[in-house]
């Protein structure tokens, strides 16, 4: 099945049956533009790839089967590791998962906390993820200018519930920690140097660069059907054109009632669905995220302070019974699928997590690509290998 | 060499009696040895400058730790290279493992030998100048290819023949651009491409023709960029593809082998595009090359490649990378097309007397773009400083403070 | 479409295929006998009224405690088209399941398929590369079942510390079980 070659490596394909042009190269599991620990084979004819096999699991931590044995709060914790760099989207969706099951309604208060907290976390993760993706391709800056945002935003975040990544703020029923004094004014003053400085530096800079976008506008070009038939969702699906958020069409925590465009990639470099599409619909995400937290910040300050436990349940005990329910986290759609049998502990919790779908279509979209257009792939489906193995 | 005979004829007066091939091996040694050491120390100036201009560049302040301001850092980073294990992996060739790096310097410093510091400062003046330096320089491609052979690593192979195909591609308009200020002068040899340029900022090469010249001199910057494996460029140690490219596998002395090679090979670069077009070491304005006793020759050579090397650590820190076809492509159906058309555009020129050195309002186009140009870059950074006190000011903040979360103020 | 009129079409299409169905508002889901999932997913997402083109996600589940002891495989759909969604169960028996794939329907099911065979033991007939995903290509067992216990060794190194190991540290011995603690033999071997 595997056949180990003399310096002990181990590949799928057999060397044996190679055609002699052919080298199989391996990338990871460490390599620095994998962001994670992703081993991607290749077989390769000089620079142009004729074949793509990722292998994930390096980062496998058996969380569903830890579900079974912990109690719905206790999976918080866990739930935040699975996408650690986007810990806020995990626990919200988990939140809301068992808050349907068990039929609690959390006050506007809390909702438009922790709409607050996502539409932060969304702008935190796009930096990452686009910053991450620059530096893949060459440019080394503007990740810094970025992940100085990020920064403010993750003081934020320690200011209010005293983490910086894993927060385990969104609890069954509430949030851990009210929104500290002085929250909003910070807030909108992140905002403002964002929106001002670093936004529209961020545009120049890279996004609309030449280089940058002669590498990538014609690379990795995912059609319609393709990226439903492989449930690509999120930025990856609205860069390919097809406008749906499920912040929109399902939407959740009083989504509803905020003002924000759906961002599509419309092709502007080259043909729909390129790599630069996927990229450009995170980086314009970020603006419709500020838009969202302005309002979210306006409608907070007119609101009287709540109780942020008020509802949360001394034990969550869930009716017995299933759901499956999806919410629109950074990376995409992440459903839980709870199978409660009506005690403390969930029977079953499968997680669909957006970057495992998103790896899947990996080795369609490498066929025939050059090696640095496999990194520039890679990059642009986000993916974040603690949600792929979970 | 004969100012070398002099001076050691007065520390030794027994030296007139040597027997003449030792008496050759001092002379023409000795100048060779000093160039050397003291070029040799370059590298220690040029990673602690990169580092800081990129952490300038990226709102932080680079190295601040090691002596005042981080100028010790490199010193730092130069004594625990030195102390790291050289690891040999397992079935490296390990004859060409050792003398890849040994190559590489071989054709990143003997270029050296034909720069002039001054008119009698250069250690030999070859009459075939600069081919003797591309010819050399493109020595440090074998070098590289042997490294990533070497290496026995299929990442460091790609390294390795992507460079080769890289510095290869772009020799060819490399070298027609040279034949640009060349053909200008009608010599091969450094010192007289200099001194062709003498009396002044408007003699420069870089203004004749105008404006083809300054079109020229872009052009054989891009080359040298890509000679060099600088950004957009740095395929070949494209860090997040590769790793490090054809010298992943090295480490400790090695390392630091391949590192100066490359930080020496800029400054030739620098150095040899400052004789061709800037002037060499000749001063914008001739009362600038003497100041009292001291010949400014060195200090205006050093200060233009220095400012070019500047420009390379700038692009470095803005652009993304080119892909290798498209870095094939630039070169030879952009570079390759315009250093044809220029070498046969000037070729022309010079052949008719009346153009034969440059176009009558050359002199006027010199002083104006270049006092333009300062003075957009000094207002360039007089904005950047006061839109930076301005933001600290508006945040109630010190001038570089925290970031404003901590406010507890509603 | 609602729950009901999506059921209404399955059962008009395949008959007594479909075995049975819940349809209340939060979950709703048809079960469908095994051998027929292929030809009913592709009925999915073919017909122009459902346009089931997406599969959100394919689960496995294990109730060894139910009457009979089964195992459900859990296709949750939704359309783009439509913006509806629906699921399908199947029950599988817990000894030696097989259920034949729908990868060719949806692409996604290759790699949701390759977890549950790794997770879970069931095998995906005509699937493609039914190899294991998460886990070591060397793990032996599925895990996510509810009889799973944890192994003792795996490679040669203690999983879990022992009654026997805490007694010994206790008495003072220093023991170990991570990989640092049982040094292996030096397997160096030189090459000639």
């Amino acid at each position: 099945m595997s056949a180990a070659s003399p310096t002990g490596f181990v590949s799928d394909w057999d060397q044996d049956g190679l055609d002699t042009d052919e080298m199989v190269v391996n990338m990871g599991p460490q390599h620095p533009a994998t962001h994670g620990v992703l081993r991607v084979e290749l077989r390769t004819d000089g620079e142009v790839v004729r074949a793509a096999r990722p292998h994930i699991g390096y980062l496998h931590r058996c969380f569903e089967k830890h579900c079974e044995n912990v109690d719905y709060p206790g999976v918080m914790p866990y739930a935040d590791r699975m996408d650690y760099c986007a810990a806020m989207g995990n626990t919200l969706g988990f939140a809301l998962t068992v808050e349907k099951l068990c039929s609690i309604e959390v006050s506007p208060y809390v909702q438009t906390v922790r709409v607050i907290m996502a539409e932060l976390q969304r702008i935190a993760s796009h930096t990452i993820a686009v910053g991450t993706y620059t530096m893949d391709i060459g440019a080394f800056t503007p990740f810094l200018h970025l992940i100085r945002d990020r920064e403010k935003i993750l003081d934020l975040f320690e200011w209010t519930c005293g983490a910086r990544l894993l927060y385990n703020y969104n609890w069954v029923g509430g949030v851990s920690h009210d929104l500290p004094d002085g929250f909003v004014r910070a807030t909108r003053d992140f905002l403002r140097e964002f929106e001002a400085v670093t936004f529209p530096e961020l545009l120049d800079l890279i996004i609309h660069n030449r280089i940058f976008v002669r590498r990538l506008s014609h690379v990795g070009v995912c059609s319609p059907e393709l990226a439903i038939s492989y449930d690509l969702t999120g930025p990856n699906l609205r860069g390919s054109g097809i406008a749906r958020d499920l912040r929109k069409d399902f939407p959740y925590s009083g989504y509803e009632s905020y003002d924000f465009d759906v961002c599509v990639g419309t092709g502007q470099y080259g043909p729909k669905g390129s790599c630069f599409d996927r990229n450009w619909v995170r980086v314009v995400e970020m603006r419709e995220s500020a838009k969202i937290l302005h309002q979210a910040l306006d409608r907070l300050e007119k609101m009287e302070k709540a109780d942020v436990h008020e509802k949360v349940p001394k034990r969550v005990k869930p009716p017995k019974g299933e759901i499956y329910f999806r919410s629109e986290a950074p990376r995409g759609q992440l459903g839980y699928y709870l199978v409660s049998d009506g005690n403390i502990n969930p029977y079953r919790l499968k997680v669909k997590s957006p970057c495992f779908t998103a790896m899947s279509v990996f080795h369609h979209l490498a066929k025939g690509m050059l090696i640095a257009d496999v990194i520039a792939l890679i990059g642009s489906l986000d993916i974040v290998l603690g949600e792929i193995d979970r | 060499m004969d100012a070398t005979y002099a001076y050691l004829v007065w520390l030794f007066p027994a030296a007139a009696q040597w027997p003449s091939w030792l008496v050759t091996l001092v002379i023409t040694a000795l100048p060779a040895l000093a160039c050397f050491s003291f070029m040799a120390l370059g590298p220690l100036v040029y990673v602690y400058a990169e580092r800081k201009v990129a952490g300038f560049m990226q709102d932080r302040l680079g190295p601040m730790r090691v002596g005042p301001y981080g100028l010790l850092q490199t010193v730092a980073d130069t004594v625990k290279l030195l102390f790291k294990e050289a690891i040999f992996p397992r079935k490296v060739d390990r004859k060409l493992f050792i003398i890849a790096p040994i190559l590489v310097n071989v054709g990143a410093f003997m270029p050296f030998v034909v720069i002039p510091w001054g008119a009698r400062l250069q250690p030999a003046d070859l009459n075939v100048g600069v081919f003797y330096v591309s010819a050399i320089a493109a020595l440090s491609t074998v070098g590289i290819i042997m490294a990533g052979w070497a290496s026995n690593n299929k990442y460091a192979l790609f390294g390795a023949m992507r460079s080769a195909a890289q510095i290869v591609s772009y020799e060819i308009p490399s070298l027609l651009l040279i034949l640009v200020p060349v053909m200008l002068v009608g010599s091969l040899s450094l010192l007289d491409l200099t001194q062709a340029q003498a009396g002044g900022l408007q003699n420069w090469l870089l203004f004749r023709y105008f404006p083809i010249m300054p079109v020229a001199f872009v052009c054989f910057f891009v080359t040298g960029l890509a000679e060099t494996n600088r950004a957009p460029f740095d395929i070949p140690e494209a860090e997040s593809e590769l790793v490090a490219g054809f010298h992943t596998e090295y480490s400790g002395f090695f390392f630091a082998m391949f590192f100066m090679a490359e930080y020496t090979e800029m400054f030739v670069f620098s150095a040899v595009a400052t004789v061709l077009f800037l002037g060499g070491y000749l001063a914008p304005h001739p009362a600038l090359q003497q100041i009292g006793p001291v010949a400014m020759g060195w200090f205006w050579l050093w200060f233009k490649a220095w400012f070019l090397m500047f420009v390379m650590m700038w692009l470095r820190w803005t652009l993304p990378r080119s892909r290798v076809d498209q870095l094939m492509y630039i070169a030879w159906k952009v570079l390759l097309p315009i250093a044809l058309v220029l070498v046969v555009l000037v070729g022309g020129l010079v052949l008719v007397p009346a153009t034969a050195n440059g176009f009558p309002w050359d002199r006027y186009v010199a002083w104006p773009l270049t006092l333009l140009l300062a003075g957009f870059l000094t207002l360039v950074m007089i904005r950047a400083l006061r839109w930076d006190k301005g933001r600290a000011r508006e945040l109630a903040l010190p001038a570089g403070g925290a970031a404003p979360a901590r406010q507890v103020v509603r | 479409m609602d729950a009901a009129a999506i059921h209404a079409a399955l059962v008009q299409r395949f008959g007594e295929r479909i075995t049975g169905a819940s349809l209340d508002a939060g979950s709703p889901f048809a079960i469908v006998a095994t051998d027929a999932i292929a030809e009913v997913a592709a009925f999915c997402k073919a017909d122009p009224a459902l346009a089931l083109d997406n599969l959100m996600c394919l689960s496995a589940v294990d109730y060894p405690k139910e009457t009979p002891p089964r195992m459900e495989v859990v296709y949750h759909l939704f359309s783009y088209r439509h913006l509806h969604s629906f699921a399908l169960k199947l029950h599988v028996p817990r000894e030696s399941p097989a259920v034949p794939t729908v990868e060719g329907v949806w692409g996604v099911a290759n790699w949701h398929e390759r977890e549950a065979w790794d997770l879970f033991g069931i095998v995906f007939t005509g699937h493609s590369d039914m190899r294991r995903i998460l886990l070591p290509d060397d793990w032996e067992g599925h895990p996510l079942r509810k009889d799973w216990q944890d192994p003792e060794y795996y490679n040669g190194l203690h999983v879990k510390p022992t009654p026997q190991m805490m007694e010994r540290a206790l008495a003072g011995e220093t023991i170990g079980v991570g990989p640092f603690d049982f040094t292996p033999d030096n397997k160096h071997v030189e090459e000639p």
